[in-house]
């Protein structure tokens, strides 16, 4: 009890006196994690986009595939972007591993997934006789994405709080591709897994609230733009 | 329409700035060296002090991938670091002899302990030998924790076990963590168990563990470090100029003395010491 309460205690210290390495800590899993889900957000929800309005072949098998992937393991992501990275790997010409680079990569890779599945649910929620009744009313088909894709912003917005989640706090993929580099690689979920490690659990309890935090913060953000506008 | 896109929008166009500074940070950093190391010199702290000062002097920017020997040691097979600081001699000799890493040099030394709750169960403090307490854990049937993951502490742990002529793997008192040495000493000390571990890890996490040394000061669990630069005659893209640097560097006179004097202040005797330039044979190997 007493840990837990030096912890806390802790982290107000460390986030009050504007603690440069842990503010750092903070912004680099900020720009790490909020990258890689702007990356995600642009593939799945343009992807889901589509495989939810068409109709085609091993549709039902592709969206099996992308459902799976929204339960991908962060680890095995981490596994084979490391492998890919590798100096001495296919695309190791980069040079790439152990930057923050790679941490985007991994990362938009695990939330991709999970954009993508809960938008293609999203889109295909909408009564399917809408479409037919925006193009009706002489809309472009580009109009109607718009539409729907703004119709469906509930639960999309939701999707891209679950994409931004799942990476913010995931620490396997981060600590193979990232390396936890001091003033470099380390966010705040490596470091407390490396803190916990040397046994300065008044330090690890602290990273983790600020995480809690920072999650609360932009999900708050995004939350307050979801239900701004109420459907009726 | 736009009341609500509009504002959702701006703010990530906005954010792009922002985000690819994290990017760009990456690639801007030329003239890279990875070091590859053991959790012990990370988790005591030491890198942290040595490592700025190598950075300042020479202009390098160090990766420091901190995981067992054993893992640093694949690392440098495959040509993915460019220098090691390891502490497991027996592998070591093994991976200069395959061709995968030059210019070895003696570094520092600390020490391996045993150390258990302090109900001792197994009756093995005050012992003098390693061996004979070993013997006496697996006797016991008392647990035992051990790394299990190849790391140098785990490599010098098998050693011992042979020394005492007992095969614990299988055995119901003998249980593998498979993590860093910090964690391992944590899960010892939550399931009363007995461990094998570097004194500056140790000292390090005392004060949070309630173990105790019960087996020290036998010249069979010296703890030795070297540096070891990756051939790069084998794996063209190794930086060795950085390798080299960094190699020079821990053996340089004004490293070995902060490295003598790291962790006095903290725990009143230092955590390790420094043996640049001596021969293996003067610590009794």
């Amino acid at each position: 009890m007493e840990l837990i309460l030096d912890g806390i205690l802790k982290a107000f210290q460390l986030l009050f006196s504007l603690n440069p390495e842990v503010l750092g800590i903070t912004l680099l899993s900020l720009q790490v994690s909020g990258a890689a889900t702007l990356i995600s957000v642009l593939i799945g929800l343009s992807t889901g986009t589509v495989i939810a309005l068409n109709n085609f072949p091993g549709k039902r098998f592709l969206v099996s595939v992308v459902n799976t992937g929204m339960g991908l393991p962060p680890v095995v992501v981490g596994l084979f972007v490391m492998i890919f990275l590798w100096r001495n790997g296919p695309l190791g010409f980069l040079g790439i591993l152990y930057t923050p680079t790679a941490m985007i990569i991994a990362q938009a890779t695990i939330a991709t997934p999970i954009v993508m599945g809960i938008t293609i649910a999203a889109i295909q929620n909408l009564p399917a006789k809408l479409r037919l009744q925006i193009l009706s009313l002489g809309a472009t088909r580009f109009q109607m994405v718009w539409f729907l894709i703004r119709e469906a912003r509930l639960p999309l917005l939701a999707g891209i709080m679950a994409g931004f989640g799942g990476v913010i706090s995931e620490v396997g993929a981060s600590i193979m591709v990232g390396g936890n580099i001091k003033g470099y690689s380390r966010v705040l979920t490596t470091a407390t897994v490396m803190e916990s490690g040397m046994g300065n659990f008044d330090v690890a309890i602290a990273l983790g609230i600020i995480l809690v935090l920072l999650c609360f913060l932009v999900n708050y953000l995004l939350t307050v733009i979801q239900q701004r506008e109420r459907p009726r | 329409m736009k009341k609500f896109f509009a504002p959702f929008l701006g703010l990530l166009i906005l954010l792009i700035p922002f985000f690819a500074s994290a990017a760009t940070a990456a690639e801007k950093q030329q003239k890279n060296v990875i070091l590859a190391t053991t959790t012990s010199t990370q988790d005591s702290g030491l890198l942290d002090v040595l490592i700025p000062i190598f950075e300042k002097e020479t202009g390098y920017f160090v990766k420091t991938i901190s995981v067992g020997s054993g893992q640093a040691m694949k690392m440098g097979e495959k040509g993915e670091a460019d220098v090691l600081l390891v502490h497991s001699p027996e592998a070591e000799k093994a991976f200069i002899d395959k061709g995968f890493g030059i210019n070895r040099m003696l570094v520092m030394h600390n020490d391996f302990i045993i150390v258990g709750p302090p109900v001792d169960p197994a009756r093995i403090k005050g012992m003098k030998s390693s061996k004979e307490a070993l013997k006496m854990v697996a006797q016991t049937g008392a647990l035992f924790l051990s790394r299990g993951d190849n790391s140098g502490t785990h490599s010098k742990e098998k050693g011992l076990w042979k020394a005492a002529g007992v095969n614990p793997e299988g055995q119901k008192w003998f249980q593998q963590t498979g993590l860093g040495m910090g964690q391992t000493l944590n899960v010892a000390a939550e399931k009363k168990g007995y461990t094998l571990t570097d004194r500056a890890t140790y000292l390090s996490l005392k004060k949070n563990l309630g173990l105790d040394i019960l087996i020290e000061g036998e010249p069979l669990l010296l703890n030795i470090y070297h540096v070891i630069e990756v051939n790069p005659a084998k794996w063209s893209k190794v930086n060795a100029p950085g390798a080299k640097a960094f190699a020079g560097f821990m053996v340089a006179k004004k490293t070995q003395e902060i490295i003598a004097k790291f962790g006095v202040d903290k725990y009143g005797s230092p955590l390790f010491f420094p043996d640049a330039g001596k021969k293996p044979e003067s610590l009794g190997l």
